[in-house]
């Protein structure tokens, strides 16, 4: 592999980005990075639009072996871009987004159809020219399948269970799916043009509810961003407290996800035992934090709540009833034949998709990749914890429900060190200390454009921050959820399955429609 | 599995007792509802969730309803798979332009009579995400509302205080 130096031509650096490199490229260059990440010597980790200032499409990478990010930036004036998305399918969607919410054209671009925009707003390119006036509303086209005695099923966005809203739409032969296609927006909230000039106070709630099953993932990776703007650090109690919480999140919801895909088998056993685990969980969040899924604990600079007093204590029980109860549950899980039946080779991820998509988290883990933010780039104190990664290659249903097994057993791990090892101090930074003082600057005046990029694995993956701030007020910010690149790989499993194993399928993947939609 | 089996006839049940109901809720209630249409609708209820824009938050503590300790179905409230079943909506989020028609289809789709819960704090008044060009607002501005369970999200006794003075005679 070689360094992303050798990959990114030399352009003109933006001093204040931290704590990776930017650099403001030509074209060509920015089409040289693209065949680049084309050709698998680099992965995609971002691709959006910006036009706080002038307009602007960024790009951030990510190096594999080595743990190098770099972010390249594009100036458009002519609010035209080389599409990315030409030469590296992973970047369509990005590029359909960046298009209907700021107008700018991805030239070669192979979908020009719009992304979130439903035609329902009442303004065109919201975060670019906003042009008072609705997106023409013309029916949706759906990719044509062509073959014989093929049906279509329409399903969504209000779906039949308790979950976010999206369409599906299938197109099968008998039982077999031939093609399935998402359509996906119905969330979107508008969360980046609430935050574009936002304090970074109101900034850090909304980040907090991107994706509520994410929240403290959410408040690590904007805080990441945002004190690596400032050049500031949160203190080592609470960067050893975010990783607490950070573990509770990712056991509630690896407990709750390997319930419901047991569920979606109909084994409502393991459901039902599992939902007790995800129970205490909260519960025992609840206890440590004042709040049962963590939401606003994380704040730029450090933590806003210090473990509650008998916090240690109720979480050592929770995690000692745990270990009791969950190896009988995989027992249970591992020697059910008609379980085993549905889960084993469906939906299988092949480990090359995984790879050109640059999939993380579990749905990565489970078809190759050994990726883990928390270790590549790595963030403290994960630095000074010792884990493993789980990787498997099967890539079915049944590895991605191991892979979460194996990430509770670590969690767990994880969350003992993390108890013993807790330093005594103080658990926020003030803002001001880094930059600011550096500079001589007030704050609160603004000290002139300010940017970070910051990372964090969520139980689903690695969410990322990117943030331009005028002193404490936020410019701009775009925030990048896993299931960007997860999405487009669920279309892919899922072909050539039944029907009845979608929903085994989907729940396998669990991306998020919110963190998504944003 | 039978180890596992045969330890749930020994072992203590988890599901805890019920909390009383909402004062708030059941004073919101007997403002807007009438009283026949509950006798109509006796002491079970259908309830269809409906997101028209939330974070994934509140459906996390909706689910949470149905786990071993909060047990919704022992009240006669149960979740069912469309708005043709239900006599309840349960509509949560802040109503995304986006999700404006799918809530209004739902809806009408639903039997009346009818009720709609809204459940946590975007669905009372758009919350946080209120005056974005993507957001109509609270449910309200949508469809009727009859209840409010605030909360971000609620937690499942809260949602439970507020369901269980849908069933108070």
């Amino acid at each position: 592999m070689p360094a992303l130096n050798d990959i990114i031509p030399q352009g003109e650096r933006i001093d204040r980005h931290r704590p990776w490199p930017c650099s403001i490229v030509t074209p060509a260059a920015w089409r040289h990075v693209a065949g680049e990440i084309a050709a698998g010597r680099a992965t995609l980790l971002g691709l959006w639009g910006d036009a706080a200032t002038a307009p602007m499409v960024h790009m951030a990478i990510f190096e594999d072996s080595t743990g190098d990010v770099a972010v390249v930036s594009l100036e458009c004036p002519d609010q035209t871009f080389p599409s990315v998305g030409a030469v590296h399918p992973p970047a369509i969607r990005l590029e359909r987004a960046i298009r209907s919410l700021y107008g700018f054209e991805p030239v070669g671009a192979p979908d020009s159809r719009p992304w979130l925009d439903l035609g329902f707003w009442d303004v065109r390119h919201p975060l670019g020219a906003r042009i008072a006036e609705p997106a023409a509303h013309a029916a949706y086209q759906f990719l044509p399948v062509e073959g014989e005695n093929l049906h279509q099923i329409p399903v969504g966005p209000v779906h039949a269970g308790i979950i976010e809203p999206g369409h599906f739409r299938f197109t099968a032969g008998g039982e077999t799916v031939a093609r399935l296609e998402e359509r996906l927006g119905y969330v979107h909230k508008g969360i980046e043009s609430l935050m574009a000039g936002a304090p970074v106070e109101q900034a850090t709630r909304l980040a907090a509810r991107t994706s509520g099953d994410s929240t403290v993932a959410y408040g690590i990776a904007f805080a990441h961003a945002v004190e690596a703007a400032l050049n500031v650090e949160a203190p080592p109690r609470a960067q050893y407290l975010r990783a607490l919480m950070a573990e509770l999140e990712r056991l509630a919801n690896h407990f709750g996800d390997i319930g419901a895909i047991c569920n979606d088998a109909s084994f409502a056993l393991m459901h039902a035992h599992c939902g007790i685990l995800r129970e205490l969980m909260l519960r025992a969040a609840d206890g440590s934090f004042g709040h049962r899924l963590m939401m606003d604990r994380v704040v730029p600079g450090g933590v806003a709540a210090d473990l509650s007093a008998d916090g240690t204590t109720r979480i050592r029980e929770t995690l000692q009833h745990v270990r009791r109860r969950f190896p009988r549950l995989v027992e249970l899980y591992d020697n059910t034949a008609s379980m085993q039946d549905r889960t084993a080779a469906t939906g299988i991820l092949h480990p090359d998709l995984a790879r050109q998509f640059g999939a993380s988290g579990y749905i990565g883990r489970a078809s190759g990749r050994n990726v883990d933010a928390r270790k590549t780039p790595g963030y403290a104190p994960y630095d000074q914890l010792a884990f493993t990664v789980p990787v498997l290659t099967a890539g079915d249903v049944n590895a991605r429900v191991w892979i979460r097994i194996r990430e509770v057993e670590q969690s767990i791990a994880l969350i003992e060190q993390i108890l013993d090892r807790l330093p005594d101090g103080a658990i926020t930074t003030a803002l001001d200390g880094g930059i600011a003082a550096g500079e001589g600057l007030d704050l609160a005046k603004g000290l002139g454009l300010a940017e970070g990029l910051g990372l964090a694995e969520g139980f689903r993956g690695d969410v990322l921050a990117w943030v331009r701030l005028d002193g404490l007020r936020v410019a701009r910010c775009h925030l990048r959820d896993p299931s960007w690149f997860q999405w487009p790989l669920l279309e892919a499993a899922v072909e050539g399955n039944i029907v009845a194993d979608f929903p085994l399928c989907n729940k396998s993947f669990n991306c998020s429609y919110s963190g998504h939609d944003l | 599995m039978r180890r596992t089996l045969f330890e749930s006839l020994t072992h203590r049940s988890v599901t805890e007792a019920p909390p009383a109901p909402d004062d708030a809720a059941l004073a919101e209630l007997a403002a807007k509802v009438q009283h026949a249409a509950r006798r109509q609708l006796g002491r079970s209820l259908a309830i269809r969730h409906v997101d028209a824009g939330s974070c994934n938050g509140c459906e996390l503590e909706i689910h949470a309803l149905n786990n071993a300790f909060y047990d919704l179905e022992r009240f006669g409230l149960r979740f069912v798979a469309s708005p043709r079943h239900a006599d309840v909506l349960l509509v949560t989020g802040p109503v995304t332009c986006n999700m404006r028609e799918a809530l209004e289809r739902t809806y009408r789709a639903t039997p009346d009579p009818k009720w709609v819960v809204a459940v946590g704090a975007c669905a009372a008044d758009g919350g946080i995400f209120a005056g974005s060009y993507a957001v109509v607002g609270g449910v309200n501005a949508v469809v009727p509302v009859d209840l409010h369970i605030r909360g971000c999200p609620p937690t499942p006794l809260q949602l439970l205080q507020g369901l269980i003075a849908l069933l108070e005679p």
